[in-house]
């Protein structure tokens, strides 16, 4: 039977020629891999991928399509039920999603679906199509707050719908955390731009340099003929740890670093003038995708070491098992069960190391994870010359604290019905990391696509 | 885009520009910021706005060349587009009747201190305004002040105009007099707002200095803008620019402003190289 092929795994830059450069680490299948990959799936009658995906992509279907060797029609399937697959097949944590249900994972390995959609997204960009038909104009406006996940899904499905869509983006270039946050060489950037031209073909405008909260208002935009909003602004201040130390010069957020690494290109100074600055070892306090972003980005920007600290133990590390993988190879240390006390300085206010305890796991918590204990007496020392900070952040305010009426939990993230995403203001619905807090890609990107659909639901009635 | 439709010299290495912004100026108070970048290859650089025209939608700004992006920035030339201006960022200044008010601006932190100085004025504030700087060349916008104010100070290090001495002489010289002085306002070198702030906290007069430190999106998303007032860590982005000048750590921050200083030498290098080349 084909099923009994082994899953194929994807071709990589070599882990020490990778540590020093910014290109895609995965390079994706060639195309007679792709093909010998779809012949693994089985066809299930009743596939569980599917009810795996966030956002309900016709998995066996499209990967049929590849098996047939029609690619672009593989990829028009996707789009039926997600219009950034290029996007998702690189970022999306297949493992926990889709491939978590498929059967050949009982007894083998699942069918590689990220992979095979990421092959068919690039192939029909490298074919230079396919737009994406829309329905008839209906005459609605909805202004969307916020170019990231949640944004560019909700406003790709309303364009589809037929409605006239605004974007109101921060920063200078739309996107969000795909530009600002995840390493070019986990998403290339022109990739992320590629998809972002096929929703302003469908006629989605985007509007950069918009802080809502600022130069306008979620009230302003109702008043000033827009039929809806949604909002979805994504990740704002980011968490520190509350100890000595963390002002000083070389402590960065993990926002700040990839900011200033992705968005700004200040890996490519003095030709983008956006410095950075890491010395020659750098510790990251975390354990999550975005910790090993960082860690890795800090490896290509010339750090000799380059450590993750983590409080837990390897098994808790909430980071895809791939990108802790991708980590280790390229050289990151892990100090697991650790965590700093104080960050030291020296006398021009520059980071010279920290203070760590060592940890042991005790009950599980309230996360349902085992809680880690400090180990009374156990402090040491480690010299480092770079901090960056990667315990989270909280939702972004400047939305929030403008929008009379808004409906809000303690934490500062937007109530929302979690059938419709609609929040206590008619008409105005959110999603993604500022109703969920610090979530996934693909969580947003599922939220901006149900908020669209209950949004599409209100203009009717409207 | 954004165009500079006008630009004035005020000083050596310092000039205005003013930026056709209509919808930035439609929301602009007094005390708030902007975030420009020139060029696809640009920093983005946060600057507080001196001044803006609601009926003509421009916003206006003073710059002096100091690091590379700045120094491109003086460059510019009235037809002169910038990439991109986002704003106004930041909480506006509390305005409100306060009673007498001292406004004291040190180098280019006049430019700063004049929309504050105008918008305590129209709230019904008897404004004294200090303009401090090395020498009388380098004080800038003297007139504009004196439009927004009750009186005019003038300050030199060296003497040549004014009263010889620091912001904080002037602020003493004001004090002497025995007024009632309800709350200051001090913008300008870090070193000049720590001095005020040092001087004026055993008198227990209220004081609001105007926190510029190294930013990146300047929307509350990255903190490295983050200073420290008193226990807590602040995000100048969207909790100031303007803080408690009593609790604020000057020392620290100032610290954190010259981290990159290696970096900026660097690109500074490199334009300078490359202006030569081009001058070839």
């Amino acid at each position: 039977m084909v099923s009994k092929l082994p899953r194929h795994d994807m071709p990589r830059q070599d882990a020490l020629a990778r540590r020093n450069n910014f290109q895609e680490v995965a390079l994706g299948y060639p195309l007679e891999m792709a093909v010998q990959e779809a012949n693994r799936c089985l066809q299930c009658k009743k596939p569980k991928c599917v009810a795996g995906c966030p956002v309900g992509v016709d998995i066996p279907q499209f990967i049929q399509k590849i098996a047939e060797g029609e690619f672009l029609e593989a990829a028009q399937i996707i789009k039926n039920k997600n219009l950034l697959p290029a996007i998702c097949g690189r970022v999306c944590p297949q493992e926990s999603q889709c491939e978590a249900q498929c059967i050949l994972g009982a007894k083998g390995e699942p069918v590689a679906i990220g992979r095979l959609e990421r092959f068919a997204a690039d192939y029909e960009i490298s074919q230079g199509c396919c737009k994406t038909e829309c329905q008839a104009p209906t005459g609605k406006k909805v202004a969307v707050i916020g170019a990231g996940p949640a944004g560019l899904s909700c406003a790709a499905e309303l364009a589809r719908s037929g409605h006239e869509v605004t974007i109101y983006e921060a920063l200078h270039v739309a996107g969000g955390v795909l530009m600002y946050g995840i390493p070019e060489f986990r998403l290339p950037k022109a990739i992320v731009q590629k998809e972002i031209n096929g929703l302003k073909d469908m006629g989605v405008e985007i509007k950069v340099n918009q802080v809502v909260g600022k130069i306008t208002s979620v009230q302003e935009l109702l008043d000033s003929g827009y039929d809806a909003v949604f909002i979805g602004t994504g990740a704002g201040l980011p968490h520190f740890l509350n100890i000595p130390g963390e002002n000083l010069c070389g402590v960065y957020s993990a926002n700040e670093f990839l900011t200033r690494s992705n968005l700004m290109k200040a890996y490519d100074f003095p030709n983008h003038i956006t410095p950075i600055k890491v010395g020659e070892r750098v510790a990251v306090l975390g354990g999550g995708n975005v910790a090993m972003d960082a860690a890795r980005t800090a490896l290509r920007l010339g750090a000799k070491d380059v450590y993750i600290i983590y409080r837990r133990s390897r098994t808790e590390l909430p980071a895809r098992a791939e990108e802790v993988e991708n980590a280790e190879e390229e050289g990151v240390k892990f100090y697991l069960l650790t965590f700093p006390v104080e960050i030291l300085g020296n006398e021009n206010g520059n980071v010279k190391g920290m203070v760590c305890l060592r940890y042991e796991l005790g009950e599980p918590d309230e996360s349902g994870r085992r809680k880690p204990l400090a180990i009374k007496g156990s402090e040491f020392e480690i010299p480092v010359d770079t901090v960056v900070v990667a315990v989270g952040q909280g939702p972004n305010p400047l939305v929030t604290m403008t929008t009379k009426g808004l409906a809000l939990d303690k934490r500062g993230t937007i109530l929302v019905d979690e059938e419709t995403m609609a929040t206590s203001i008619p008409g105005v619905y959110a999603g993604g990391d500022i109703v969920t807090g610090a979530a996934t890609v693909i969580q947003a990107m599922g939220a901006g696509k149900k908020a669209a659909a209950s949004i599409n639901k209100y203009l009717a009635t409207k | 885009m954004y165009t500079v439709v006008k630009k004035r010299a005020l000083a050596e290495a310092i000039v205005l520009l003013e930026i056709q912004a209509p919808d930035v100026t439609r929301k602009a108070q007094a005390g708030q910021f902007v975030i420009v970048r020139q060029r696809h290859n640009s920093e983005r650089i946060p600057l507080t706005i001196m001044d803006f025209d609601r009926q003509k939608g421009t916003v206006t700004i003073v710059l002096q060349a100091v690091g590379y992006s700045s120094q491109l920035l003086t460059e510019m030339e009235e037809g002169d587009s910038l990439l991109d201006f986002v704003g106004p960022l930041g909480q506006p200044t509390e305005i409100r009747n306060y009673g007498t008010v001292l406004c004291v601006g040190g180098g280019v932190g006049v430019a700063p201190i004049h929309p504050i100085a105008r918008a305590l004025k129209d709230a019904g504030n008897k404004v004294i305004s200090i303009l401090a700087a090395k020498n009388k060349d380098l004080i800038i916008l003297e007139e504009e002040m004196k439009a927004v104010s009750d009186e005019v100070v003038i300050t030199t290090d060296d003497g040549s105009y004014g009263l010889k001495g620091f912001a904080t002489h002037g602020v003493q010289a004001v004090l002497e007099r025995g007024l009632d002085i309800s709350a200051i306002w001090a913008i300008g070198p870090m070193i000049m707002m720590k001095s005020v702030a040092d001087f004026t906290k055993p008198l227990g007069i209220k004081t609001l200095v105007s926190m510029n430190p190294i930013m990146v999106d300047g929307t509350g998303m990255c903190g490295a803008c983050r200073v420290q007032v008193g226990q807590e860590t602040k995000f100048a982005c969207v909790h100031g620019p303007e803080f408690d000048g009593h609790l604020v750590d000057f020392d620290l921050a100032m610290k954190r402003s010259a981290y990159f200083r290696q970096e900026e030498a660097i690109a500074l290098q490199k334009h300078k190289c490359q202006c030569q080349k081009e001058g070839n």
